[in-house]
């Protein structure tokens, strides 16, 4: 309680979230684009809009497992998270090593995290690779209805380039999560 | 087995459809969000430690030659999950407009003058009772072009990580007493009254520091844990 009786500041609850805003700039975290020290393979993707416009003032974030599977080697040389804005053109670019299975029947997989201007609340979804078997047996690709996974599938543009769009809604919209 | 973490209470986090906030119209997914599981890789998340942060990182008024325009103030706060737990050594990112409302960002078109001596930016991590301290000066409004007449209150964007990809929180904090919260679709889009409240620091005379600067507090809470842990 503050010296005129409000209780603002203190937390009574869960602290809301908020738009990222179109100006976001921290201060950069070293190598922030790039989830690993020795990463191996480039993830690209344009991020559009309800009318199909290209959204150039998003924040992508990834998060995912090493190569072995493991998510919490807190290893120097392994992130595990990474993140970008878009351009003007809309289209951002992470850097990472491709992530192994986290268990059994699990596909690999990152996780991303969108924050935008017009985005009050962070959208969550996940990058799935293709032509990876485990990929139908994920327990949680296959809560996404069959029409909609699709979106989840990055597609193989060079032998290490992925490309993982992001449409934020209208036809082909990102399937995203609730977790 | 890491535990997963609860599900936000209803009317906390705002809509992403907010038509009041008309950018939100054509940014907002229509298909219902797949409700999933926690498995690893939502239970576990970045760590950013000591070897990020800079020493002189959380003080936005010493970052250049000279010392910024404005009204000198200090937020202190806690970060906490639900249970109130301490979440310690985590990294806060905080950015800002200047004392006159513009942002030193290319995308800042607004009229008002830039500050050479401030940029915006400042980062650092709660030690080990969650607690953190930023020095900064008080942003000013600006208007933007949501509707006619537009002003977003004063406001400073926070940026936590917490211990999973899950409790990462991108928030704004916000002045007692701001005439303009009234009127403000980003903050109104907040349907809990009193989640809203949470986003408004408080003015203390205990953070003030004599003939220096202004004090606010402004704690804040991150997901908590479920009591049971969550099976794959």
């Amino acid at each position: 309680m503050t010296a005129d009786g409000r209780t603002g500041g203190r937390a009574d609850g869960l602290t809301p979230f908020q738009t990222v805003g179109p100006y976001f700039a921290v201060l950069p975290l070293e190598g922030e684009n790039s989830a690993s020290a020795a990463s191996t393979i480039v993830i690209e993707g344009t991020v559009r809009d309800g009318a199909g416009a290209i959204v150039p003032d998003a924040l992508i974030e990834t998060w995912q497992a090493d190569a072995t599977g493991r998510c919490d080697a807190a290893d120097a040389s392994f992130r595990g998270f990474a993140r970008a804005m878009t351009d003007e053109s809309g289209r951002y670019e992470v850097r990472t090593e491709m992530p192994g299975s986290i268990g059994k029947g699990h596909a690999p997989h990152i996780l991303v995290g969108v924050l935008a201007r017009g985005v009050l609340t962070r959208l969550l979804t996940r990058i799935y690779f293709p032509g990876n078997a485990a990929n139908a047996t994920d327990p949680v690709l296959a809560l996404v209805p069959e029409s909609r996974r699709a979106t989840l599938l990055a597609s193989a543009t060079a032998p290490d380039r992925y490309r993982f769009d992001i449409i934020l809604q209208g036809p082909g919209e990102t399937a995203f999560f609730d977790a | 087995m890491i535990p997963g973490f609860r599900r936000p209470p209803a009317g906390v986090h705002p809509p992403l459809d907010s038509p009041a906030y008309r950018a939100t119209s054509l940014r907002h997914p229509k298909e219902p969000l797949v409700i999933v599981p926690q498995t690893l890789s939502e239970r576990t998340g970045p760590v950013y430690g000591q070897d990020t942060v800079g020493p002189g990182d959380h003080d936005l008024t010493r970052q250049h030659a000279g010392e910024p325009v404005g009204e000198r103030i200090i937020i202190e706060g806690r970060v906490a999950d639900e249970d109130g737990g301490a979440i310690p050594h985590t990294l806060i990112e905080v950015w800002q407009a200047n004392a006159a409302g513009r942002y030193a960002h290319k995308g800042d078109q607004h009229s008002a003058p830039l500050d050479p001596n401030f940029s915006g930016a400042g980062r650092t991590l709660t030690d080990a009772e969650g607690k953190f301290r930023f020095v900064t000066i008080k942003p000013g409004a600006y208007p933007w072009l949501n509707h006619p007449n537009a002003w977003r209150p004063a406001h400073v964007h926070f940026s936590l990580f917490g211990p999973s990809f899950l409790t990462r929180l991108v928030t704004q904090m916000y002045f007692p007493g701001d005439p303009l919260l009234a009127f403000d679709p980003i903050y109104q889009s907040i349907r809990d009254e009193r989640a809203r409240n949470r986003l408004v620091a408080a003015f203390e005379l205990d953070v003030t520091e004599p003939g220096i600067a202004l004090g606010y507090r402004f704690d804040l809470v991150l997901r908590g844990r479920n009591s049971t842990p969550m099976v794959d």
